[in-house]
């Protein structure tokens, strides 16, 4: 059994961020991630981000990574991670966390305090033949591209006008790729209107209520079908053939919750935080009073937002063992929440306001929650 | 959905928004180094074109969300804020550069390959149409960070109908 005070169950950059909070104050933190790296989503993108100067913006997102992981080195032995590592249950009655990191090393972890950020899954939807090898999600293509150097096929056709459509689209025709089409159910984009004028000057057209209908071919995808839907009535006027070897599905993200479940946090069906999140204080602490949760397994959102909400719960993990003055927990507490009430303020970021309103709670007992 | 309509709602910005984009007309006909069109219509949370800015031209954001304003009269025409924005909505237009037939637009590029100085490229509109050639003159990339700004001789007429290039080869 290994001890530990803070165990950060996700490396992402809502863990890294939290670690680096915890570690910064003294508390001993043990990070894993189920990853060969630790970072998360931010070491498949290539791409600067976008945000404010807190956060980073501007700056490639694998860049951001190197940022966090020079931060906890700064902290020597208080933080001890573990990749290639995943946390595979909890158990609620000990508080005993159990980990295989490979495929040998089986150990069990018993912290004081536990931060769940485990990201989010890809979703998918059904077609004909989107068993096809070919079939892609965007996740995938992206970690095949950036992270192993290896393209996914010559010509794509890119399932969502999200941002992730949008910019796993942009990324293709970086390496040389070309996309075909991105169809779009919406009857307009839903990611930034500036990532997809990116895309779009380069020649990719955006079809706008459109969807694919089918995938063809045999042994492989050889092509899609693509059609026109209208609101209500399903699939509509002539189908389209597309030629092209890769489909890649952009069509949105799940938060990661089973841990969450486990270690019985009171959970909620949020659409528009696209599926359940746990339900939180301020200090991003769930029901579960030793458990917190920050970055997309709190509901589908940003590398920036994650960083802050991982600043939060870090500080407030912290804080609870014991290693930050009440007047310092207080003030940096509130310029966080500035901080991630400004990222939050935008027409695109409208969903995400309605959806934490539904799951923030006033207080979970001691002090400013 | 208008024509208009299905081009913004795709990430193409119509005809009719063209002049709210555009700089002053007496200052950017004569305005050496060009001034700065900044395309970018939607409230996002993103400041760097503004942080990137040395003169302050593209101003303080009240709220991070807000859209970017511009202060002409300070625009150096510098492509600082090409480069650094994330969006890729910042562009530059010299009206002094060609006499009545060209113009120099300073363009941000990621892609490969480089073009080399002096190489014609092809120019593309906003839905990654060829509407011209135009000449490379000059490629810089003022942040170190990859993303770089190349400068094209391009038609006077298209300065607000160019917004990429593509480097055409034979191989
Ligand atoms: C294509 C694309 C472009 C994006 N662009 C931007 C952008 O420009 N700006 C921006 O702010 N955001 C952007 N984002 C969003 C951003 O990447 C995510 O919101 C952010 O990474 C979420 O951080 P996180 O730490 O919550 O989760 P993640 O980064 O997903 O990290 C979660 C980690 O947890 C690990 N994990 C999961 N389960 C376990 C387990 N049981 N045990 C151990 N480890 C586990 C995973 O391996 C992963 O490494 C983009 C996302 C994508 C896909
Ligand atoms: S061109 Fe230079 S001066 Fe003008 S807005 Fe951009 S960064 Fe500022
Ligand atoms: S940096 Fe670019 S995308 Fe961001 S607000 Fe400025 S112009 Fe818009």
């Amino acid at each position: 059994m290994k001890n530990t005070e803070v165990l950060v169950i996700g490396g992402g950059p809502a863990g890294l961020s939290a670690a680096a909070e915890a570690a910064s104050y003294g508390a001993k933190v043990m990070i894993v991630d189920s990853d060969l790296r630790l970072g998360g989503q931010l070491i498949k993108q290539t791409h600067k981000f976008f945000g404010s100067a807190f956060e980073r913006a501007g700056t490639r997102g694998f860049v951001i990574s190197d940022m966090l992981l020079d931060e906890l080195k700064g902290y020597g032995d208080r933080v001890e991670t573990y990749s290639n590592c995943t946390a595979l249950g909890y158990y609620k009655d000990d508080g005993v966390v159990n980990c295989m990191e490979g495929e040998e090393n089986y150990f069990k972890v018993l912290p004081k305090k536990i931060l769940v950020a485990t990201g989010a899954q890809e979703r998918l939807i059904p077609f004909p033949n989107n068993d096809l090898p070919g079939v892609y999600g965007a996740g995938a293509v992206q970690t095949l591209m950036n992270v192993y150097g290896v393209v996914p096929g010559k010509r794509v056709l890119m399932v969502g006008a999200g941002n992730i459509g949008l910019i796993v689209s942009y990324q293709l025709l970086q390496a040389g790729v070309e996309v075909a089409a991105i169809v779009e159910a919406m009857p307009r984009i839903g990611g930034y209107w500036v990532h997809a004028a990116k895309v779009r000057r380069l020649g990719v057209p955006i079809l706008l209520e459109h969807s694919i209908k089918e995938a063809l071919g045999k042994d492989v995808v050889e092509g899609a079908i693509i059609q026109q839907i209208s609101p209500g009535c399903g699939f509509i006027g002539e189908e389209i053939h597309v030629d092209c070897d890769v489909i890649c599905m952009a069509v949105g993200l799940n938060p990661t919750c089973e841990l969450l479940w486990q270690a019985g946090c009171e959970m909620k069906y949020v659409p528009q935080l696209c599926g359940h999140v746990a339900i939180r204080d301020r200090s991003m602490r769930t029901t579960n009073p030793n458990v917190w949760v920050a970055g997309d397994a709190a509901g589908i959102e940003e590398a920036s937002s994650a960083m802050v909400e991982g600043r939060i719960a870090g500080l407030s993990m912290a804080h609870e063992l014991g290693y930050v003055e009440d007047k310092e927990y207080r003030e940096k507490s509130a310029l966080y929440w500035e901080r991630l009430n400004a990222l939050r303020n935008g027409e695109a970021s409208a969903k995400i306001r309605e959806g934490i309103a539904q799951v923030l709670m006033e207080s979970s007992g001691g002090m400013e929650r | 959905m208008s024509k208009s309509e299905g081009l913004y709602n795709s990430g193409v910005l119509p005809p009719e928004m063209y002049e709210q984009h555009e700089p002053p007309k007496e200052l950017w006909e004569s305005k050496k180094n060009g001034l700065v069109i900044v395309e970018c219509p939607q409230r996002i949370p993103c400041n760097p074109c503004h942080t990137g800015c040395p003169t302050g031209a593209i101003m303080e954001f009240a709220d991070i969300n807000d859209i970017p304003k511009v202060d002409y009269s300070k625009c150096t025409g510098c492509a600082m804020c090409v480069a650094k924005c994330p969006g890729l909505a910042c562009f530059v237009a010299d009206l002094t550069y060609g006499g009545d037939e060209e113009a120099l637009l300073k363009l941000p590029y990621e892609m490969l390959p480089l073009p080399n100085e002096g190489e014609e490229v092809e120019c593309l509109n906003r839905e990654g149409k060829v509407v011209s050639k135009g000449k490379v003159l000059k490629i810089v990339e003022p942040w170190k960070d990859k993303t770089k700004v190349v400068h094209v001789a391009v038609p006077k007429s298209l300065v607000m109908e160019i917004r990429a290039i593509r480097v055409v080869r034979s191989r």
